[in-house]
Parts: C-alpha cells; structure tokens; sequence
C-alpha cells in the first residue's frame, strides 16, 4: 500500500519549513535510512531521513517551496510493484501557506492540536498555583505534641539529633549515615558522636569531600530502596550537590509516575554561624522550600529537632533538614517518651498573644522569642509562632492567628528578595486581607553577603531589636 | 575500529544470535517510528534516537541476570526495549499519554521500571553516574550479587561527578559496571575536540578500576565484554569500566541538524559496520536463517512497533487531575 510522506516537524517549536532540495526523484528506490530531502527549519537545514523502504511514487511539493505546514503529504512511497496513479495519490495541490488553522490538503486535521489540552484545570486550583493554601476558617491543629504530665529532660539540640538518628537506625536497618567527618571523626560538629562504635562502618559511612559524589550515591541509594540519612558538614557545601537534591532527589516520584522516589535525609548545618564569611555563612530555607517534591524541616527546639528528624527517616520523600550550628549546644525540655515524632506541616504556638502574629522558625525563634518578652514590657501581646516545617507549611495556623491579631511580622535570618516571609506575605494578602490592620513586615538578614568584621556581621545578620521596631511599627507604637 | 572478521564465525547459538538479532531490529524499528512520530508532531521536545548504537544494550542485557539494575541518561528508549520493557508503554510515554511509564509525566528522557530494574531516564549529563554506584551501594549494602549497569557517553565522561563516583565505588568495592558508550560525538562536539586523554576507560586507572574498550558495533563483543565485567562486580572486585566504541546514526536529538560531521562518515558506519547487518550475515552464512525466516522476523518486528504506535496515539491523555498525583509519597501513619 501507498504511504504518504509528510512534512516532518523537526524540532520542538518547528511549525512549517523550506523544502529546500530533493535529494531523491520520483521512480527512485530507497531504503530506510536513505536521505530524501533538505528542508529548512526556523533553526537549521535538515537532513530528512526515509523511516520504510520503498518506490518514490511522486514527489507532491516541488523543491524550493516555503512554508509548508508541519504533517503535509510532500511525497508517496511506494511498495514494489505498485504505481503512483492506482495507489491513489492525492494531486499535487500547492501545499504552501494555506489558511491559518486549516488542515493541509488531504490531510486530517493534525494530530498534534489532541496535545494540546484544553481540558480546563480542576475546581480550586485555579487562583493559587499552591495546592495546600486553605481558604480562611479551616481550625488549626492545636493537639499538644506530647500527651500532659509526661516526663521531660533537659538535652541539647545536638543530643536530640543524635537520640533521634540513633532510635531510628535502631529500628529500621535500611537507615544509614554518610557524610564528611561523621564515623571515626564523631562528626564535624559532633552530632554523630558515638554512632560509629555503636552501629559499625556499614552503617556510618566517612566519604571523600565530594558532596555532588555521595549526595548523587545517597539519591541512588534511596531509589534502590534503603534510607539515607546524608549529612553535610554544612549546607553550604551541598551547593555542590544541588543538581542531585533538586533533580534527582525530588522530581523522580513524579517523573516516574509514582513508580519510585527517594525517601532520605539531607541534613546538616545552616544558616550564619560566626565570623566565617560570606561563603560560610548562608540560610537556604528558601531556596529548598521552593521546590516541589522536596520536604523541609527547620527546627528550633531539641523536642522539635528529635520529633521531626525522626519523621523526616520515616519520611517516604527526600527531606531538607536544615540545623543551626549556634542552636546544637542550647537546651531545651525534651518529651521522655519511647517513641517521640512530630509530624510536618504543623507549626507551634510557643507563645500565645492579641495584638500581632510573629511567625519565624529556626534561630529566627531566638530573635522573635526575645523581641516578644520585651514587647511585653512595652504592653504589646506578641503571639510567636514557629513554623518548624516549611514545606509543608502550616498556613492554618498563622492564617488563622493573623485573623485573630491583624497584624503580622516575619523573622528569618535568609535574604529578603524571596524569602519565606514574602511567600506568607502573599498568603496572607491574598486569604486574610481584609483582617489586617497594617501592612506585614519581613524581618531577615541583610541583602548582602555575609561581610566578616564583627561590626559588619552583627548588622547584616537580623536580631531582636528590628524584631521590636517592626512589630511597634505595625501596632503604630 | 579495526574492520570485523565476519568471516570467523563464533562460536554462538543459533538462538542467541536470533534473540539479538530480534532486540536489535526491535530497537531500530521503534526508533525508526519514533522519528516518524516526532516528524507528525506526535512526539514533542527533546527526543534522542538510539538507532546505531543497538549493540551495546543488547549485548549487555545479554550478560545481565534477572534484578540486576540498570540506569542511563536521556538517550534511554534502546535500554528500556533492550531489559524488557514493553514498547507500548514506552511510546505512550513518548506520545505524553495516560498509558505510558510515567502516565505521560516523564517523557522520552525520564521512564522507569520499577519491576525490570530500570532506574530511568535522566536527563543532566553525568548525574545518573553516581546514582548509578548508589543503586549498586544499596545491593552491597544488602549483601546480595546484584550488580548494576550505569550507562553514559563520551560528553559525560567529562562531568566532574564522574570522577567522584568512581573514586567512592572503587573504595567501597561497589557492584557497578560504568558503560561509557563513547559513540564519539557529545552532542556536536568530537571526542578529540574535547579532550586529550581520548583513551577514556583508561582514566579509570587512576582510581584503580579496571576496564577494557569494546567494539560496539559487535553485539558478541559487547556480551563477551559484558561478561567478563559482570563476574568482575560479582565476585566482590568492586567496578569495572567498559568503554563502548559505538556510533550514532542520527543527530543528538530530533533538532540536530548534525553538520559537525561528513554524510559520508556516517554513511560509511552504516554500510560497514552496522550492527543489526552483521548478526544478520552471522545468521545466512551460519546457515541459522534464511533470508524468508529474517523477513518474517522483520514483519513481525514491524508489526509490534506499529502496534506500539497505534497503542500510544489512542492512549487517552493525562487526566488534569494527574498534575498534582505524584509529588510526595504518602507518610505511613505515625504510632507516636
């Protein structure tokens, strides 16, 4: 039987071309493989290829024509012992330029336009391209963390990472860690102290300095079903590995259809520690919490630091656990529970309070926690939240405060220009507009990199004082 | 590449000459519909044919064992085919509808199989490598024998991640097998226009890898090869590398009009050295097949990639409802 050969498309944007030159002449045996013709795209002369083997019958669109449309017949192949004028051969009409969105001549109507789906999106996803943002008035989930009356101790940010990986490698044998430093070392800041003697080289696993190496071997490692817990000395460092955490670690779930993903840590410290510099010096809870596919955690307190680390090994999805390297010597009431988890996406009211919402997370929490006790003085109500996972988010919760107090202020130490205080901004524009009494102010770091002389430092990282003077600039004290 | 000695037959079965000849032309052929599809606007973006190059996944599956893993880059439609994945899944995928691997959300650079062991489909130069040696950490983790096949070409072996990953598999002794299909043109740049250390399996040795350079237009070669890497990895050695010499047909991908390179270079691999044509003289002058049984065969090839077509264009599209399925797995509920 007879095949028309069409005008092929040959590139992702090629919507007609020049039929530059035949290569081929009608009566002309060809085979598979055997160039035919030059055509001209928007971007190159291409070599056009015959895909069957066969006859030319008759050549449909003469050498040197323009703007031939994409799926046009330019030619009829034929199989031997075949003839151009049984085998029915559409006439040789001018395929050049026809009306726009008609169909080329004897042709159906392309197959292409079925790509393109008009199929509206679905109710609720239209007027934010972010799924989880609720409407107003959902409540909050104010269940307390850990049951009344239960036993606490005093512990460090860096014990309470320790216990949490510890517990966790201890149930489940697929967890590991790997990273710089974290076996024979005891860990560059000592948070894997002791793991080595107690679960063995196996499963502690010192790497060369080569985050795009072992972040990519983790990534791997976690597709082929075991649970890595992949520390970075400092986050940092894992811009080196940003390609495998973004691309590899978070997009492959949907790009395999929900065949296969990543369940695994990324931790480590974040954020300016001191007096290290710019390239020291950087918070990329922003930058993670951007990206769908990723989870991230950004704790504050050792509770919220053992809860949420243990969730985040159990987690079947790659999760951005960013520590803060001034918080893993502070202390903090820690649950004496045998099995202790918080889950993501809900933040915590540390303080409760009527006249603004401060929302922060991390050691942001310092600085607000600190401007709210002196706000107190003043006899300004400062209800502080921490959001301790930014993705996902607890909006619930901080919408729901705004509308009870009018007024909010962000506190992170990130850089302003996209920041997660700007994200809520926008949230609450858009939800709670018309309970606020003034503008929301994001308090962050300086736009500038991280100077090294201490007075530089200390202005261009954030600190409660600002937190003060924004919060009575939206009370208009 | 020195000419072949078709006239030494091998010693080979008639069936396993069939069996490659078969996956070959299977790969070809649906590469060939590929490009078809493409030129009709059926196919959107990048696509990357793997017609040329046929002989090095075949000949590699043809040394693998039933859960060893495989990985490449985005040049990935032959690997898929090649473990057993079937071609209307795969063109369903390339044709972005519901019935493909990736329900029509990864396209021609990103499917996988969960159940072949096929770990995609990825699309940054070099960064399958080391997830790559992590899928082989995994299995040594476990203690099992699995090895895993980590693909990649000429223009990744110049990717810094590379280097790293073979540092840490050789010091941890990983079941990985690198396959460096060199088939000489890293999208439009030559081999020796990119570096000059060309021997590129040799820089293995500075990791302490062995390794070894192929002809992969000989898909006997490439399974000896293959082989010899397998029981390598699986007897605990740690990695091995193969540097597959091989050539493709076609541009990097759809839009390339591939003018770095003479008609007459490619014309001449084609009629020298193609891979699908040797097997097929292996098979008359062994007297393993006739030229009526190879046609049969060529129909019945022809027919399942037809039907793999047919198969992805009246495959429905995504539901809308897809664009937000997919994106986190679901957290088991938490005793505590």
């Amino acid at each position: 039987m007879a095949t028309e050969i069409l005008m092929p498309a040959l590139s992702p944007t090629m919507e007609e071309g020049t039929l530059a030159k035949w290569l081929v002449k009608e009566g002309d045996a060809v085979t598979s493989g055997q160039i035919l013709a030059e055509i001209e795209t928007d971007k190159a002369t291409m070599e056009f290829e015959a895909v069957d083997e066969g006859i030319i019958g008759r050549l449909l669109v003469p050498e040197g024509t323009a703007g031939v449309k994409v799926n046009t017949p330019i030619a009829l192949l034929l199989e031997e012992g075949e003839d151009a004028a049984s085998a029915g051969a559409p006439k040789a009409a001018a395929p050049g330029h026809p009306a726009p969105g008609q169909p080329a001549p004897g042709q159906p109507a392309p197959e292409q336009t079925a790509q393109k789906s008009d199929a509206p999106r679905p109710e609720g996803k239209v007027t934010s391209a972010v799924e989880e943002v609720p409407h107003p008035a959902r409540a909050a989930d104010t269940a307390p963390d850990w049951p009344e009356g239960t036993k606490m101790k005093a512990m460090t940010v860096r014990e309470a990472l320790r216990e949490a990986m510890a517990e966790e490698m201890e149930r489940d044998d697929s967890v590991f860690l790997m990273g710089e430093e974290v076996g024979e070392y005891q860990g560059a800041y000592k948070v894997s102290q002791g793991l080595l003697d107690r679960f063995g080289a196996r499963r502690v696993i010192d790497t060369p300095i080569t985050e795009q190496g072992f972040a990519g071997i983790g990534v791997g490692a976690a597709f082929g079903g075991l649970r890595p817990i992949i520390e970075f000395m400092t986050f940092n460092f894992a811009m080196q590995a940003i390609d495998q955490i973004v691309n590899s670690a978070a997009k492959t779930l949907y790009m395999s259809g929900g065949q296969m993903g990543a369940p695994m840590v990324f931790r480590g410290p974040n954020g300016a520690a001191a007096r290290v510099g710019a390239q020291h010096s950087q918070d990329y809870a922003a930058w993670y919490a951007m990206v769908p596919g990723l989870k991230v955690a950004m704790p504050y307190s050792a509770a919220d630091a053992k809860g949420l680390l243990k969730s985040a090994i159990r987690d079947p999805n790659p999760v951005i656990f960013l520590e803060n390297e001034i918080l893993y010597g502070r202390s903090f009431d820690v649950p004496v529970l045998e099995d202790f988890t918080i889950p993501f996406g809900k933040a915590r009211i540390w303080r409760e309070g009527s006249d603004v919402t401060i929302v922060s997370f991390g050691i942001g929490m310092a600085h607000a926690l600190e401007a709210a006790d002196r706000l107190a003085g003043d006899g300004i109500s400062a209800e502080v939240i921490d959001l301790r996972t930014l993705r996902p988010l607890d909006y619930d919760t901080v919408l729901g405060s705004v509308m009870k107090t009018n007024r909010c202020v962000t506190v992170e130490e990130g850089w302003p220009v996209g920041s997660i205080g700007n994200h809520l901004s926008a949230v609450i524009m858009e939800r709670a507009f018309d309970y606020l009494d003034a503008p929301v102010i994001n308090c962050t770091g300086k736009d500038v990199p991280m100077p090294y002389a201490a007075n530089l430092e200390r202005l261009a990282i954030l600190n409660p004082d600002e937190v003060v003077a924004a919060v009575k600039k939206v009370t208009y004290r | 590449m020195a000419a072949r000695k078709t006239a030494e037959l091998p010693n080979v079965s008639k069936d396993d000459l069939l069996r490659y000849y078969r996956d070959m032309l299977l790969i070809r052929r649906f590469e060939e519909k590929a490009g078809q599809l493409y030129g009709m606007g059926l196919i959107g973006g990048f696509c990357h044919l793997y017609i040329g190059q046929e002989a090095v996944v075949v000949g590699l599956e043809a040394a693998a064992a039933e859960g060893d893993k495989r990985i490449t880059s985005y040049r990935d439609h032959g690997h898929m085919l090649a473990c057993g994945m079937d071609p209307k899944g795969v063109m369903a995928e390339l044709t972005g509808r519901a019935r493909g691997y990736s329900k029509g959300k990864g396209g021609s650079m990103h499917m996988f199989s969960k159940e072949r062991h096929f770990y995609g489909g990825h699309g940054i130069v070099g960064a399958q490598v080391p997830l790559g040696a992590g899928l082989a950490f995994s299995d040594r983790y476990r203690g099992n024998d699995r090895v895993t096949f980590t693909y990649f070409g000429d223009g990744a072996a110049n990717q810094g991640q590379v280097y790293e990953t073979y540092n840490m598999a050789e010091l941890w002794d990983l079941p990985v097998i690198f396959v460096i299909e060199n088939n000489q043109y890293a999208m439009g740049t030559s081999v020796r226009r990119s570096t000059k250390s060309p021997t590129l399996w040799q820089r293995g040795a500075a990791y302490g890898i062995e390794g070894e350079a192929v002809d992969g237009m000989d898909v006997l070669a490439v399974r000896e090869a293959g082989e010899r890497a397998v029981a390598h990895c699986r007897s605990g050695k740690g990695p091995y590398i193969l540097e597959v010499m091989t050539y493709r047909y076609r541009g990097h991908s759809m839009s390339d009009p591939a003018k770095y390179r003479s008609r007459e270079e490619v014309q001449k691999m084609r009629e020298e050295r193609d891979a699908i044509d040797h097997v097929r003289e292996l098979l008359t002058q062994g007297g393993h097949a006739t030229d009526d049984e190879l046609k049969a065969i060529d129909k019945e090839i022809k027919a399942i990639v037809n039907e793999a077509a047919e198969f992805a264009k009246d495959s429905p599209e995504p539901d809308p409802a897809e664009l937000w399925t997919d994106i986190y797995a679901e957290v088991a509920p938490q005793t505590a």
